[in-house]
């Protein structure tokens, strides 16, 4: 099978921190990959350079056979764990930014999604809860026809029953053509939706499979299996 | 509906088990057309290719059938619903019988205790 993303031996040092010590880890086309570490663990630093923000100090990453540059950003739809929408945007306006600014993306899918995600076209940003802009984040960022979606803590101070919604929105918007990796320390919520996970601690990656091989393996969740490798 | 699943064994295999209740309490008959991969992982909220393989697994079973183009229906043999009745109710005796067991009953008490008990049911339903 076909790897959407190659990463081998990434390091990534700030100043005397090495943020990244060797990372190796593949995404197959199709399936979806959780990356599972605590905070610090070098989770985020990893997918922005996936994404295409940071460059890694050592080591080569590749997105469809190619480095990270312009064309795999037109093929990576990434969804940071900060902030970036604009406090003035209504949520149309946001989804009108979207689709100026990327080529692939789907506005029917978008509106399919706000009507799903209860979100109103009117709202303004800057009423939203913290709940609600994490939904219009997921919207905006499965709207594109993507061939890798690179997903920062999606289900980051949401409240349970979003979570439900954003994990399904997830599962029904997943295609077989695309690839998925997620990050969360959230690990009980989102783990029946992963395909291969990967432990990742103090930049390294410790453990990695197939879910359900896990499960057989050692007989207990992932979950478990999380808190045992991080304990 | 929320399925709960226990996540310390692997998902396929429960979502397995679902399919063959269902097929046994005739929820799901011969013939029935199965949902399709994607709107079985919606209900369940989990991974499609969780439930491809679900689907995979009870087609090598010959508990299902695949129709290029058309989709996954139930099978037609023609004791399928008594053999898949048979082999649950074979397992839920073995782990009953097994943490009885564990529990330092004799085989003749597990079954003296078994015709109480289904005698009380009996009288209270």
């Amino acid at each position: 099978m076909d790897n959407i993303l190659i990463s081998q031996k990434i390091c990534k040092s700030y100043l005397n921190k090495k943020a990244l010590q060797g990372v190796d880890l593949e995404i197959a086309t199709g399936k979806i990959v959780g990356l599972l570490g605590p905070n610090g663990s070098g989770k985020t630093t990893f997918l922005k350079i996936a994404a295409g923000i940071l460059h890694p100090s050592k080591g080569e990453i590749l997105i469809d056979g190619q480095k990270p540059g312009v064309y795999t950003k037109s093929i990576v739809s990434y969804l940071p764990d900060n902030e970036y929408l604009l406090k003035w945007m209504k949520v149309k306006d946001a989804v009108k930014y979207f689709k100026d600014f990327y080529s692939d993306f789907d506005e029917k899918k978008a509106k399919e999604l706000l009507t799903f995600m209860d979100l109103d076209e009117d709202s303004s940003v800057k009423s939203l809860s913290k709940g609600m802009k994490e939904k219009l984040k997921l919207t905006l960022v499965l709207s594109r026809n993507a061939k890798l979606y690179i997903l920062d803590e999606p289900l980051g101070g949401v409240d349970p029953t979003a979570r439900e919604k954003i994990l399904n929105a997830i599962v029904s918007n997943f295609s077989a053509n695309s690839s998925m990796i997620i990050t969360t320390h959230l690990v009980n919520d989102i783990e029946r939706i992963f395909d291969d996970v990967a432990f990742i601690s103090g930049g390294e990656i410790v453990l990695k499979g197939n879910a359900e091989e896990l499960r057989m393996e050692r007989k207990m969740s992932i979950d478990e299996l999380y808190r045992e490798v991080f304990k | 509906m929320k399925t709960e699943f226990n996540d310390r064994s692997p998902i396929y295999l429960q979502i397995i088990d679902i399919i063959k209740m269902d097929i046994v309490i005739g929820k799901l008959k011969s013939k029935d057309k199965l949902p399709s991969v994607r709107e079985m992982a919606t209900k369940f909220n989990v991974n499609p290719n969780t439930l491809q393989r679900s689907y995979q697994e009870l087609e090598r079973l010959g508990i299902v059938y695949t129709q290029r183009g058309l989709g996954t229906f139930v099978g037609e043999g023609k004791n399928m619903v008594d053999d898949l009745k048979r082999e649950m109710a074979r397992e839920v005796i073995d782990s009953f019988i097994l943490r009885m067991k564990s529990l330092g009953f004799t085989d003749n008490e597990i079954i003296k205790s078994v015709s109480k008990e289904t005698l009380g049911v009996k009288q209270n339903g």
